[in-house]
């Protein structure tokens, strides 16, 4: 049986078997439904010659972050492009203040960054109390929030989530973004947490040795049976902090996504903004978080058991 | 029944603890710094960092609706 139906020059057919019915409803969508061997319908009336989704059509961002190309078998996504826009943009600014040689008199950008980075070193000095144990975690805790922070800021840039390709996802074809907030992705999310939790424990041990910090989680039973429990529960706890870490900043800038696309959809006009503000809120918030959060683990892990 | 009613109630009970969890923080905060203003910014620190930890709970919960709401 075979339906063949010709309106405004797209041609909607569907082949099916003999059991099977097929409706056209009234957005003009063939319906096939029954059981046959073999099924196939598609085409859309009335609209332009491509399959796309409806523009009036609400598309979530999904979970995972979508595939735009490859290289080789390595998968290249949205959120891939957004890290390595961040990443140029800093590395950027680091080579030309080194080829603009350090003044004593800073001004311009070396003045814009030095302000930016002495006000930093004095907010985490003020809760670690000491100077260099500051000068040690500085470098990572500080690039941590600094990257957060921009690739939060950059991820309400007009463009991300917006910009529509064609392509590939979880099996069927859809309309993906090119650009997607990076944090937006678990992989990106949970590889800030293993770096956050490893370094800490890298400066535990660099600070106490291995079998005295080890001693903080691994306790004699024989000598201390509830601090042997305690100190597996502080193991379990430095897991739990990565899985902490990861949706703590997932969630938001995830949540965050969805926020911004739901308002554009029901109320493209004015109504956003006050949700933009509040994303860049949110961005400034969950990256000092993160980098508070890792500066205070760190304070505790070189700090020895009583 | 429905699953967009387990991805609402998900979300709306899971955020009852937190939320009570944030007031009393904030409360005893603003208390602490109404007693010592000297000590605002330590006080606002530790303010901040523990309302961080009590709203993961509810981005856990928000994460478990996304989940039963996309996957």
């Amino acid at each position: 049986m075979t339906i063949e139906s010709n309106e405004h020059s797209e041609t909607t057919e569907a082949v099916a078997d003999e059991h099977v019915e097929a409706v056209v409803d009234e957005h003009g969508e063939v319906i096939v439904t029954g059981h046959g061997e073999e099924i196939t319908g598609h085409g859309e009336v009335g609209g332009h010659g491509e399959t796309h989704a409806e523009s009036s059509e609400f598309v979530p961002p999904t979970l995972a972050s979508e595939t735009i190309g490859h290289i080789g078998g390595f998968e290249i996504r949205n959120t891939m492009i957004m890290a390595w826009i961040v990443m140029a943009i800093l590395i950027i600014v680091a080579l030309v203040l080194k080829k603009r040689k350090y003044q004593m008199v800073p001004t311009g950008l070396q003045n814009l960054v030095e302000s930016i980075v002495g006000f930093m070193f004095d907010f985490f000095d003020a809760i670690v109390q000491d100077r260099k144990q500051t000068m040690k975690f500085f470098p990572i805790v500080a690039t941590i929030f600094i990257f957060i922070i921009l690739a939060n800021w950059l991820g309400i840039f007009p463009g991300v989530g917006t910009v529509l390709i064609e392509g590939m996802h979880d099996g069927h074809e859809m309309m993906i973004p090119v650009f997607r907030s990076m944090n937006a992705d678990v992989n990106m999310t949970f590889a800030f947490a293993v770096v956050s939790v490893i370094g800490t424990q890298v400066f535990g041990i660099a600070a106490l040795g291995t079998f005295k910090y080890g001693g903080k989680f691994f306790v004699n039973p024989l000598k201390d049976p509830i601090g042997t429990f305690v100190g597996l529960l502080e193991f379990i706890s430095e897991f739990a902090k990565m899985v902490s870490f990861t949706f703590r900043l997932f969630g938001n800038i995830f949540a965050g996504e969805i926020l911004l696309m739901v308002m554009g959809f029901l109320v493209p006009f004015l109504a956003p903004m006050p949700f933009l503000v509040l994303e860049i809120f949110v961005g400034f918030v969950q990256a000092l978080v993160f980098a508070l959060l890792t500066l205070v683990f760190m304070k505790m892990a070189v700090t020895a058991h009583h | 029944m429905d699953k967009n009613l387990f991805v609402a109630a998900t979300m709306a009970i899971g955020s009852i603890g937190p939320a009570i969890a944030i007031g009393w923080l904030a409360s005893k905060a603003v208390e602490a710094i109404g007693r010592n203003p000297e000590a605002t910014s330590k006080i606002q620190t530790a303010m901040i960092l523990a309302i961080a930890f009590a709203e993961a709970i509810a981005i856990y919960a928000l994460v478990v609706a996304l989940i039963i709401k996309f996957v």
